[in-house]
């Protein structure tokens, strides 16, 4: 087996508050090998969101051991790109610039990047929007430009929460495939944080099952589907079955969330 | 008329011509006497008459008003930067400012003349304490309104304070340090004024406190006139300003569209 890429041994968050500490996560374990998309469904405030920004380095871990790459994390990770639940552009920017931002905060040779922006943009099917301002976008697109500035710099981990949250049906299922497509053809490690189990049957390798607050795991699944995934996989029995198992947790837990 | 009408700029005018009409009819229709109030032409004739005298006189409230202006955005912006990213910081000055604002400036304005004497130090000083407010409290509503997000995003990027600040913050609290400002331009014409009401041998104030000594309400109402083109220009030119300067702002977006 290949090693962790990303591995977390009895990883602990507790929050400090002003009513005292609150704990968001139990000690967690598990790895994240190299190539592989991981899902991660769980009911609202379980701390999904906070798993993804301990790996990002965004918030610090309260005990246990993390590391990405082989190497502690012990602040904002540079090697990563992520993408949240809005797409956080930059009003006064166009797509390509807001495309862009990625490379001239971590000075990166500009016309390089340029280029790699473009081939992106098309790869996203933005071709003629580059000069366009994120107002001008619909959200589908809009998401779509943050997630070609989380990949601008080719991070060999990309880290997105909810990031099709915020989308109506339709363009999401459109989101999932062509992030699939992504994916495939990049095969970089996907962390990917969802309240719909469907997207995360469909989009992964493994599902994480997280129980309610604070966070633990409560399963975790294999999902074995043949590679790569139409929708249509999502109306045979094994999908139908895999869903309905992830599924059963949060009704067990009496909250069902989607 | 149809395109008068229509165009943005002729209806503030049209509404001053319907106003002026109205001013005269009531005038004759109640028999005002001039000594309360002096018809619309009577005012446009000492306007007319003053000008020169006007003008050279607006040039000092001028000065004094974009004098305190600056001195609210130059003090103002870096107290409300401070008071963004600082909770110790707000906790110590933003109350502190609050209650600033509730002292009568009327009522200080006479002590910077003793402090300051006649010139144009008080004047800018008076403009600067109306002006200042608005800037600090918009612009610490603009640098806090950044998503937390985007600062996440900027970190992961490796993003250094700098970069952070020219980069996402500045831009993204000009449009609210803008809104500030416009009402900052137009209080300082009212402080510059008062400084000159108190103590002072030049300026339009001066002009509207000797032209009420001499019951001369043509000339004050004149000097009202001048007041207001002072402040309506200044806040035009910041408004040209801010077009230039955030053209992507949802409030800009209809003609950028159509330039772009």
């Amino acid at each position: 087996m290949a090693p962790g890429l990303i591995t977390l041994d009895k990883v602990t968050k507790i929050y400090q508050t002003k009513d005292g500490p609150v704990e968001s996560l139990r000690p967690l374990s598990f790895d994240i090998r190299e190539g592989e998309f991981v899902s991660v469904v769980g009911p609202s405030g379980c701390g999904k969101s906070t798993l993804l920004k301990l790996v990002a380095g965004l918030l610090p871990i309260t005990a246990g051991q993390l590391s990405l790459l082989g190497r502690r994390i012990d602040g904002p990770q540079k090697n990563v790109g992520i993408v949240f639940q809005g797409a956080v552009l930059l009003a006064w920017r166009t797509v390509l610039d807001n495309i862009l931002l990625q490379a001239e905060i971590r000075h990166l040779p500009m016309a390089a990047a340029r280029e790699r922006a473009l081939a992106l943009i098309k790869m996203a099917g933005l071709s003629g929007f580059e000069h366009k301002y994120p107002w001008q976008l619909s959200g589908g697109m809009q998401q779509r430009v943050s997630i070609c500035r989380a990949l601008l710099h080719d991070p060999p981990v990309l880290l997105m929460d909810e990031p099709f949250g915020a989308l109506d049906a339709m363009t999401r299922e459109k989101m999932n495939l062509e992030l699939q497509r992504i994916w495939y053809g990049s095969k970089k490690t996907v962390l990917l944080i969802t309240h719909s189990i469907p997207e995360a049957v469909f989009l992964s390798d493994r599902v994480l099952v997280m129980s309610e607050r604070p966070g633990s795991i409560a399963a975790i699944y294999d999902i074995d589907l043949p590679r790569p995934r139409s929708l249509d996989v999502m109306s045979t029995p094994e999908f139908a079955h895999l869903a309905k198992t992830i599924r059963g947790h949060f009704f067990a837990q009496g909250s069902l969330d989607h | 008329m149809k395109t008068l009408l229509t165009s943005q700029w002729a209806r503030p005018f049209l509404l001053i011509l319907v106003l002026l009409v109205l001013w005269d009819i009531s005038i004759r229709v109640f028999a005002i006497p001039a000594y309360l109030v002096p018809a619309p032409l009577e005012v446009v004739v000492q306007l007319w008459r003053e000008w020169p005298m006007l003008l050279s006189q607006a040039i000092p409230t001028t000065w004094a008003t974009l004098g305190g202006f600056a001195l609210s955005v130059v003090v103002g912006v870096p107290i409300a930067m401070l008071i963004a990213y600082s909770p110790l910081v707000e906790s110590f000055v933003y109350p502190l400012l609050v209650f600033s604002q509730s002292i009568p400036k009327v009522a200080v304005a006479p002590l910077f003349v003793v402090w300051f004497g006649f010139g144009i130090i008080p004047k800018v000083i008076a403009a600067f304490l109306l002006g200042f407010f608005p800037v600090v409290v918009s612009t610490v509503m603009g640098f806090k309104s950044i998503e937390h997000d985007m600062v996440d995003l900027a970190r992961s990027m490796g993003s250094s304070r700098w970069q952070m600040f020219f980069k996402i913050s500045l831009p993204q609290a000009l449009p609210a340090m803008f809104s500030g400002m416009k009402v900052s331009i137009t209080l300082a014409v009212v402080g510059a004024v008062v400084g000159e009401f108190v103590g002072s041998n030049s300026g339009i104030g001066y002009v509207l406190q000797k032209a009420n000594g001499n019951f001369d309400l043509p000339l004050m109402f004149a000097a009202l006139v001048i007041l207001s083109m002072i402040g309506v220009i200044l806040f035009v030119l910041l408004d040209v300003i801010e077009r230039m300067m955030i053209p992507w702002h949802a409030s800009h977006r209809q003609e950028f569209m159509a330039t772009a």
